[in-house]
């Protein structure tokens, strides 16, 4: 089998000296929590941390603490499959729980968490190879090489956004708790993300990830779809988050539909929600969200299935996602 | 269905593996489980060329770091292999050249993984690149750089030209031609076990090598001829497979690099794959190109037949002379076809190799033989059903291409799935978006012949009884997980009248059983079944000449049963099974009986005859329901019902285990899986080489399955049995494809059925032009003319009538014996008169 490199193992049981380890071992040291990401990683020596902290032993980071007003704020160490499964938020945040639930596999949701997910590294098909077939294609910008093989012309790295936690959390406005050694700040999870293959995060490298808080519940409804080829194990082709926030005469009053696994950050579409503002959610305002939401989208060939199969059903998911909401179908796949 | 009252006891009834608690347990030990003192742990430095010239090779730096025991390359283990006589092309590591990025440039075997691996990264390899062959018509247009230099032209490693009965004569007389094009995508086996090896030296210089091999016997064969040893003093012991699907029937290079990295350290020294080089190993299913013309009377009955394949071989022969011919040999076994051309050619790219997949070679023109019946039934305004079940090929009858069937039992199937599924309230009548299909198959009960030219046995078996009661079964066969080792237990048991518990099995030893070929060509039930049957009739005899005597009654009226042996016609006259075999011993000495087969030779006598013959055909029919999403292109198969014609279930719950993996593998060949490669310019890497995105269906894929097993004994087989380990996938691809023409009325003339080629499809349809996505051509190629050969009903004798009789006895038997993983072919073979 592939064989981890060496790596010196650091489990402490607080944040703050989950911190102090950082520091103390500086830009050779990475985070890990439930490891499905980052282990696969090291074995194709995409990221080669001397150090891994392990913040499966910080208690505090495992706890969820809701309040009817602020939302719920949830520990970035809970587990993909307690997201999936609590009644809680199944039943308040069914968007956030399903997101969860489509993850990868069972075994894999048990140990991946949400902060984990949410901070996933972006993914390539010229990217996610072992070291012995990144070299022979004298490997890629994003990790030892020069090249962007998607695109070779271009200057940036067009690596794909592939958590389906991502796109629902910036289509709630949910935001993410940062703590590092000079203080914790509250970012909105839209500011967390870049549109870049390799700095795909705003995040700091010394800032841990340490909570996701929900907004209010209340007047809006969101939910998420995804695409992939087979019902479990596969990461999204392509993800569509959508929250409407309606009128009391049912009118829409705001919309956020967010795209995942179609750009290197969960790509927020405005015009989508303006298709949809002042107008009830019907078939004819559906279909021009999901038209406006299809037109920018600009998938590469980087990731399973055709680029431009990948395009077109944008517009099929937008609408799929839109219908879930107006409650004429259950979606999902 | 037989009679409803068994002759069995024990062939026939549903029994769990032998084997199975210690599967289940995870007490069996695989390849990698093994552990040997002083072990040794190897590691293979892969080329990350498509095509090169190495121009140096520097070991210096690895062989110097600590805990290296020792470092090969290409120079230290000279001598060719290859799985066919007639493609000895591969080295165990390449010599002067890299032909894909994967094969295997230089060994190392150190105290750990870690350390090889490291000592890999310090070989220093110079090479010189080459223009990489892409495809097919890459590899028909370049002449230079050419990846061998043996074949039948520049990259051309194999062309056939046969024809039977004279086909554009027959297509004269026919009402209707249709002719269509189709693709079939290459696909790997994804065998859940990586294959490993561990090879040790014993004091006295015998080597034993442990492999998760398919093929104990032929990889005996190579290691004694790369490695030059005599052959009585090399041990190979197949480890029980952990799948193999015909992905583990070739020698392999790691199997002889661990073999002499053992004999220059002294150490045992193992290796396992990894999960990406597995898929380098490959030789999965060839990436095939077809065209098949049909000419019919206006009725439906077939005239003439013309099919042409251009098949993708990878990088190097493996089986392939044998795949080009199977992808033109059965489709003359279903239906009748009075004439029938096949031509084919098979081309050498610069992509891990193609080989032998469950099916091999016969998948790709099944698909394309199926789903043109499907539009030919569409355009003469008949049942594709009811139009099949008329123009069956008969039992008990020769092919225009010279294949002897015997029972045939398709109709049967055809019938059993079609009232199953409610064909006939579905067929052309479910809602737009929802669908069925139908498809047939046949497929062989093991090859006529074998890879290489003997008169040998294909499969023999040992029995050992003893005083204890106990009987031990020795065979060369090797349990790739399909049951094999369980089947001759039954065998055994079914014979002498104890239970399959009673048997020892010792099974994939060269040393200690003697030669079974394989697993592989769906030959081990039928083959290792009569071996086993012959010998424990034997022992069974002994048994009684003894008894007989002891007890006073004519030996022709015992019996055996119930661990037991008495008088027929008076039970109570009778002795244990242990006191029957000690009686035998006191009198005869040691009770030890042997029993083999060969199959009976094949009527064909041309060129290429070697492939296709079989003891036995299985047939399948399978009906598929689909649903087609119009928006997206998404297929699913909610549902197959499929019959399998296996002349008789030595075990049902096995065979439908068998039936129900075909299927599923089919599936995933229907829908999705693709063994693809990037451009010349992206070095020709592997797509996807690991188990996340090479994409094969979960179980939420998995469709319901419904199977029939269609038991009308076949004289020829064991017990009457024939095959089933690989038929039943067969109708799967063109049963789906079928069904999304049906629900949703496009044509998805390749494989695997995208959405993204549904969906094209669909929206040019609603333009108005030809619903249809596949290829539309095949390349001008320019085949030699057709060797004529007059078929059964012309009178013909099997041989060549157009004045090209090879040399029967002239030609180098091992270079030129054809083919077949599952035969080879026999062109220059004398006749075997011994049968």
């Amino acid at each position: 089998m592939l064989r981890l490199p060496r790596f010196d193992f650091v489990a402490p049981t607080t944040v703050e000296d989950a911190l102090a380890a950082r520091a103390a071992h500086g830009t050779d040291a990475m985070y890990v929590a439930g490891g499905t990401d980052l282990y696969p990683n090291m074995k194709r020596r995409q990221q080669t941390p001397r150090t891994v902290i392990s913040l499966a032993g910080i208690p505090t980071m495992r706890e969820i603490h809701s309040s009817p007003e602020l939302g719920l704020r949830i520990g970035a160490g809970v587990t993909l499959s307690h997201l999936a499964s609590d009644p809680l938020i199944n039943e308040h945040y069914p968007a956030v729980a399903r997101a969860a639930g489509l993850v990868s596999t069972p075994p894999l949701r048990n140990m991946g968490t949400i902060g984990g997910n949410l901070l996933l590294d972006t993914r390539c098909n010229y990217y996610d190879q072992t070291y012995e077939w990144r070299k022979a294609i004298d490997f890629c910008m994003k990790k030892d090489g020069e090249i962007c093989w998607v695109a070779p012309s271009s200057p940036r790295c067009w690596a794909v956004q592939s958590s389906d936690g991502a796109p629902v959390a910036v289509a709630l406005g949910a935001s993410v708790i940062l703590a590092s050694a000079t203080g914790v700040r509250r970012v909105p999870a839209q500011d967390l993300y870049y549109n870049d293959g390799i700095q795909y995060l705003t995040k700091r490298p010394d800032e841990l990830l340490v909570g996701y808080i929900l907004p209010a519940i209340g007047g809006w409804r969101a939910t998420y779809v995804k695409l992939r080829r087979r019902g479990s194990f596969d990461f999204p082709v392509l993800g569509v988050a959508a929250r409407v926030d309606f009128h009391p005469d049912g009118t829409v009053r705001a919309a956020r539909i967010v795209l995942g696994a179609i750009a290197s950050y969960p790509m927020l579409v405005p015009a989508a929600a303006d298709a949809l503002v002042g107008r009830p959610l019907d078939a004819a305002s559906i279909a021009d969200a999901a038209d406006a939401a299809f037109r920018p989208a600009q998938p590469m060939d980087n990731t399973d299935f055709t680029l431009a199969w990948r395009k077109e059903m944008v517009r099929v998911y937008g609408g799929k996602a839109l219908e879930e909401i107006k409650g004429d179908v259950r979606g999902g796949t | 269905m037989g009679t409803n009252e068994s002759p069995f006891r024990v062939i026939g009834t549903p029994r769990p593996k032998i084997d199975a608690v210690a599967k289940v347990t995870g007490a069996l030990l695989f390849a990698d489980d093994l552990v040997r003192p002083r072990m040794l742990h190897c590691k293979l430095l892969r080329a990350p060329h498509p095509h090169a010239l190495i121009v140096g090779i520097d070991t210096t730096r690895a062989a110097v770091l600590p805990g290296v025991a020792a470092v090969l390359t290409g120079r230290d283990l000279p001598v060719p292999f290859g799985i066919l006589p007639v493609s000895q092309d591969e080295h165990a590591l390449c010599i002067e050249r890299v032909r894909f990025v994967g094969d295997g440039v230089a060994a190392v075997a150190a105290v750990d993984e870690d350390t090889a691996l490291a000592a890999c990264e310090l070989i220093d390899v110079e090479y010189e690149p080459l223009r990489a062959i892409a495809s097919i018509e890459d590899a028909l247009a370049t002449r230079e750089p050419a990846l061998h230099d043996y074949g039948d032209d520049a990259n051309v490693h194999k062309r056939v030209a046969l024809d039977f009965g004279g086909v554009d004569d027959a297509m004269q007389g026919a009402d209707v031609v249709r002719e269509d094009v189709f693709f079939y995508e290459g696909n790997t086996h994804l065998a859940m076990e990586q294959h490993a090896a561990l090879a040790e030296w014993s004091a006295d210089g015998r080597l034993t090598l442990w492999s998760s091999t398919q093929t104990p016997h032929y990889v005996h064969r190579a290691l004694s001829k790369v490695l030059e040893l005599d052959p009585a003093h090399v041990r190979v012991i197949a480890t029980p497979n952990g799948g193999g699907f015909g992905g583990k029937s070739d020698p392999f290079g790691h199997e002889i690099v661990v073999a002499e990295l053992a004999r220059r350290t002294g150490r045992p020294v193992k290796i396992c794959l990894t999960r990406e080089e597995v898929f380098y190993c490959h030789r999965g299913r060839h990436p095939t190109l077809m065209k098949i013309k049909t000419g019919l009377t206006r009725d439906g009955r077939i005239l003439a037949m013309d099919f042409t394949s251009f098949l993708d071989g990878g990088a190097y022969g493996s089986y392939g002379v044998a795949s080009t011919y199977y992808t033109g040999a059965l489709q003359t076994v279903t239906y009748q076809v009075p004439a029938y051309r096949f031509r084919g050619v098979r081309v050498f790219t610069n992509k891990p190799p193609c080989g032998p997949k469950r099916g091999h070679g016969t998948p790709q023109p099944r698909f394309a033989l199926e789903c043109h019946l499907d539009k030919i039934a569409e355009q003469l305004g008949v049942d594709p059903a009811e139009w099949r079940q008329r123009i069956l090929q008969p039992p008990n009858s020769v092919t225009a291409n010279w294949l002897r069937i015997g029972s045939m039992a398709l109709g049967h199937c055809i019938s059993t799935v079609v009232q199953a599924s409610g064909w006939a309230q579905k067929f052309r009548q479910l809602p737009f978006g929802h669908g069925v299909g139908i498809a047939c198959s046949s497929y062989i009960s093991g090859a006529g012949l074998p890879i290489y030219w003997n008169n040998m046995p294909h499969s023999s078996v040992q029995l050992k009884l003893d005083r204890s009661g106990g009987v031990a079964a020795f065979c060369g066969s090797t349990d790739i997980g399909q049951g094999s080792d369980s089947v001759l237990a039954f065998c055994v048991a079914e014979v002498l009248g104890i239970e399959p518990i009673d048997i020892r099995v010792v099974t994939g030893d060269t040393d200690l059983a003697p030669v079974d070929l394989g697993s592989y060509s769906s030959r081990v039930t039928m083959m290792t079944g009569h071996a086993a049957i012959q010998a424990a009739v034997r022992a069974r005899d002994v048994l009684a000449l003894a008894v007989a005597a002891k007890l006073g009654v004519a030996g022709d009226r015992l019996t055996v049963a119930g661990r037991r042996v008495f008088d027929a016609e008076d039970p109570r006259r009778s002795v244990s099974f242990a006191e029957a075999v000690q009686i035998a011993e006191s009198g005869q000495g040691a009770v030890g009986t042997v029993g083999s087969y060969t199959p009976p030779r094949s009527p064909g006598r041309y060129k290429g005859a070697g492939v296709g013959p079989s003891p036995a055909y299985s047939y399948s029919c399978a009906v598929a329901e689909v649903e087609v999403e119009p928006s997206t292109g998404i297929v699913r198969v909610p549902k197959v019902w499929i019959a399998h014609d296996i002349g008789q279930a030595i075990n049902p719950l096995l065979a439908l285990g068998q039936v129900e993996g075909s299927v599923y593998m089919g599936l995933g060949e229907a829908l999705m899986e693709e063994m693809t490669y990037r451009d010349a310019e992206r070095r020709m890497v592997h797509h996807h080489p690991s188990m996340l995105e090479y994409k094969t269906p979960t179980t939420l894929e998995m469709c319901d399955v419904e199977s029939f097993l269609i038991e009308e004994a076949e004289p020829g087989g064991p017990f009457g049995a024939k095959e089933v380990g690989q038929g039943p996938l067969l109708p799967i691809p063109p049963a789906v494809a079928n069904a999304v023409y049906d629900a949703v009325g496009v044509r998805i003339d390749q494989v695997p059925c995208a959405p993204h080629a549904v969906l094209r499809a669909l929206r040019d349809k609603m333009k108005g032009k030809d619903g249809r996505y596949g290829p539309t051509r095949v390349p001008d190629y320019n085949f030699p003319e057709a060797s004529l050969v007059r078929t059964p009903a012309q009178g013909g004798d099997g041989r060549e009538a157009n004045g090209r009789p090879h040399d029967e006895v002239g030609e180098n038997r091992e270079s030129t014996a054809g083919v077949s993983t599952a035969g080879v072919s026999t062109a220059g073979a004398p006749p075997q008169e011994k049968r």
